[in-house]
């Protein structure tokens, strides 16, 4: 069950939706495709479905050019993030319609149906219409109707993003759990880092009608290609603060350097680099012993606490850091304060921002 | 500005209500004092817009009274109450520009337009608004709207409070960062009571210095942030704060002990233990996933499955039926198949019917 694009893009009425794509989804696994809104998550979905048509290029599935192929002859479904169900129809008929369209046995599809209520807990409403069911239950009817017909590709776009904080948390554990016996690809669009991160699988990043990135999710997160696709994969965001490099020393501002000493990062020619700090790695710090760490000086913007741990967005040399520490660290806005991080657990990009696997550094 | 009292409110949208089940809001007593930061947090259906409402006017409670500052307002109309409020989808007049948008709530009012200028001027500066004042609205992005949202509820000087019903929910993730933490920010500045309603934990606790945490019509726990996550009152706060929420146990009670699958496990309000268990009530322990650690000796659990969140990882774990998620730091070594889990005596406490001992 491969899918591949083959020098994809899509253009309409003159402006280029998605630049031209190569990518090969992890068959037959969980795929997650992670992206602000408009960097082409949904284009990318349709392409895949067959609802659009390549401008050029070639789209294959499972070893077969089904570029231009409708999609009704493919065999797809698709979760939406507004719960479509047919509202006349009860929670039963609405899981078993793609059976009765494709003509499955009366018995085979009480069966089918029965065990998609019960593994989405749905089986205490199957004779209940949609609008006598909260937003997390009609959303499980329609993507028991996603999953009840054997798709080869399973397209969920956004899929959790109308639904509680609490109700998202807990399908999306379950998710992954639905399609692990399952022989199909599954692609799944967010917008949240950290719920690409949770799905596991595969991800590719997008930004403005490109995949910047694809790999295993851990990998991405931990070994971005680029600048870029770091701050896709982040939150809360990653900073990215300049430091000058000449000789073994790195200097940020003024006061704040380090010596890189020898090794990878002393070898790095000398001019200007961008360390990839995530917030966590950059907290605040008492007077004085900071260890191996560099200390930053800056002004306070607001402390955001949330009972087990406090972010931090203050402002240094004209750019807002994002400094995520545990407990709570209260400070008032304008205040000057000083936070601290180890080289040796930041990222290191050069000027175009592709990223240097160097030792010294993650 | 004003101190807000909710006072012994119930609102039913049943004819004559006869049971608890009848009411959406089943009693709610609060007082929020004046220039505070407050949340209204709960899922969906749990009754905060019907409150909301009733602040607001639009709704007249069944029972109780809604006071601002003295004044009994219960019955007054939305328009003489004197409040800002801001909606899940930004509300915005397309064909005006972003300045005359701002500007409306005071010239609706009549405010000489020198000083509309002035404040007009002054709200687009905190909201980041300053460039784009003589561009018309429909050009912007979501989030640029919504910031006209939120700044055409700031800019009156005189309101009573100001109300956000789920502000960031259209707004995308690395955006919704900047949007929350500049709203925190206008507030510390401008000092006005707000009242932000939301089913996202993540927002209620960054934004309020108090949260009201409301699951089905009843409040069950107002605090702060600390106070909610560090000692839940009810299993459902620990559960809907906290993500994984805290692991609730069912567990036993013998001679002052909890008992967990036959482990005796250290409990910080061990002293209440005896009666909870005498009272006959159903008995659980509460632990968050942050404190729970791997260790020598412990529960014993079969590891069921790894989730990779970055900077940590949720290791979920079965005792039996029962499942426990513990938070590892990333880099820490996870075994697979069986482990053991310790928790944090000073965090572990126990529940008797829902409620802590």
């Amino acid at each position: 069950m491969a899918l591949e694009f083959k020098s994809v893009t899509f253009k309409r009425g003159g402006e280029t939706h998605i630049y031209e794509t190569d990518l090969a989804l992890e068959p037959g696994g969980f795929n997650t495709l992670l992206g602000t809104t408009l960097s082409g998550k949904t284009t990318l979905m349709q392409l895949m479905a067959g609802i659009l048509k390549p401008t050029t290029g070639e789209i294959w599935f499972d070893g077969r050019n089904v570029t231009g192929v409708s999609v009704q002859k493919r065999n797809v479904s698709m979760v939406y993030q507004q719960f479509i169900n047919y509202p006349n129809m009860t929670v039963f008929e609405n899981i078993a319609s793609p059976l009765w369209v494709a003509g499955v046995a009366r018995r085979e599809v009480e069966e089918r149906v029965g065990r998609f209520a019960d593994l989405l807990k749905l089986t205490p409403m199957l004779k209940r219409k949609p609008s006598e069911l909260s937003g997390g239950q009609q959303q499980r009817t329609a993507m028991a109707r996603a999953l009840v017909k054997d798709a080869d590709l399973v397209l969920l776009d956004e899929p959790l993003a109308n639904l509680d904080f609490k109700l998202r948390e807990e399908l999306r554990d379950e998710l992954p759990k639905l399609f692990a016996d399952r022989n199909c690809t599954v692609v799944y669009a967010t917008t949240e880092p950290t719920e690409a991160l949770l799905l596991g699988g595969h991800t590719a990043a997008l930004h403005e009608g490109r995949v910047i990135a694809f790999g295993p999710t851990g990998n991405l997160y931990r070994r971005p290609t680029n600048l870029k696709a770091a701050e896709v994969f982040s939150e809360p965001p990653i900073n990215a603060i300049r430091a000058d490099k000449s000789g073994d020393r790195f200097t940020i501002d003024e006061t704040a350097g380090w010596n890189a000493g020898e090794g990878d990062l002393a070898a790095l020619p000398d001019g200007t680099y961008y360390l990839g700090v995530r917030p966590h790695h950059l907290t605040p710090s008492k007077d004085g012993d900071n260890g191996p760490a560099v200390a930053l000086q800056g002004r306070i913007i607001i402390t955001e606490i949330s009972g087990s741990e406090s972010v931090i967005h203050f402002a240094h040399e004209g750019q807002t850091l994002i400094s995520q520490a545990h407990g709570v660290h209260a400070f008032d806005i304008g205040d000057m304060a000083s936070f601290a991080f180890d080289p040796a657990k930041c990222l290191i990009f050069d000027e175009a921002g592709a990223r240097i696997s160097a030792k010294g550094v993650a | 500005m004003a101190r807000i009292t909710l006072d012994n409110l119930k609102h039913s949208y049943v004819p004559s209500p006869s049971q608890p089940s009848d009411y959406a809001l089943k009693e709610i007593d609060v007082s929020w004092t004046d220039g505070g930061a407050y949340a209204l947090l709960g899922p969906s259906g749990c009754g905060k817009t019907t409150l909301l409402n009733i602040i607001s006017g639009l709704l007249s409670p069944s029972e109780g009274r809604v006071l601002f500052d003295d004044r009994d307002v219960t019955h007054e109309a939305p328009d003489d109450r004197n409040i800002a409020q801001v909606f899940q989808f930004p509300v915005v007049y397309d064909t005006m520009t972003v300045f005359d948008n701002l500007a409306f709530p005071l010239r609706n009012r009549g405010v000489a337009e020198s000083e509309v200028r002035s404040r007009v001027e002054a709200i687009a500066e905190m909201t980041d608004l300053t460039a784009m004042l003589d561009r018309r609205a429909s050009g912007l992005t979501a989030d640029g709207k919504q910031k006209i949202s939120l700044g055409r509820g700031l800019v009156r000087e005189d309101v009573n409070v100001i109300m956000f019903d789920e502000p960031l929910t259209v707004i995308d993730p690395h955006l919704k960062w900047q949007l929350r933490s500049k709203l925190k920010e206008l507030h510390q500045r401008i000092e006005t009571t707000m009242i932000y309603v939301t089913h996202d934990q993540t927002e209620a606790l960054t934004f309020a210095d108090q949260v009201v945490v409301m699951p089905d019509g009843v409040v069950v726990q107002i605090g702060t942030p600390v106070e909610l996550f560090e000692r839940p009152q009810h299993t459902f706060v620990g559960h809907f704060i906290g993500s994984p929420g805290m692991n609730v146990l069912p567990c036993s009670v013998e001679n002052g002990q909890a008992v967990f699958q036959g482990e005796r496990v250290a409990i910080e309000n061990a002293g209440s233990a005896a009666a909870a268990s005498a009272a006959g009530k159903a008995t659980e322990i509460g632990i968050r996933p942050e404190f729970v650690t791997l260790a020598d000796a412990g529960i014993p659990v079969r590891i069921n499955k790894v989730a990779d969140a970055g900077r940590f990882r949720i290791v979920e774990g079965y005792a039996g039926e029962t499942r426990i998620n513990a938070l590892i730091e990333d880099g820490d070594d996870i075994p697979s198949g069986t482990a053991y889990l310790a928790f944090d005596p000073a965090q572990t406490r126990l529940y008797a019917d829902g409620w802590l001992t």
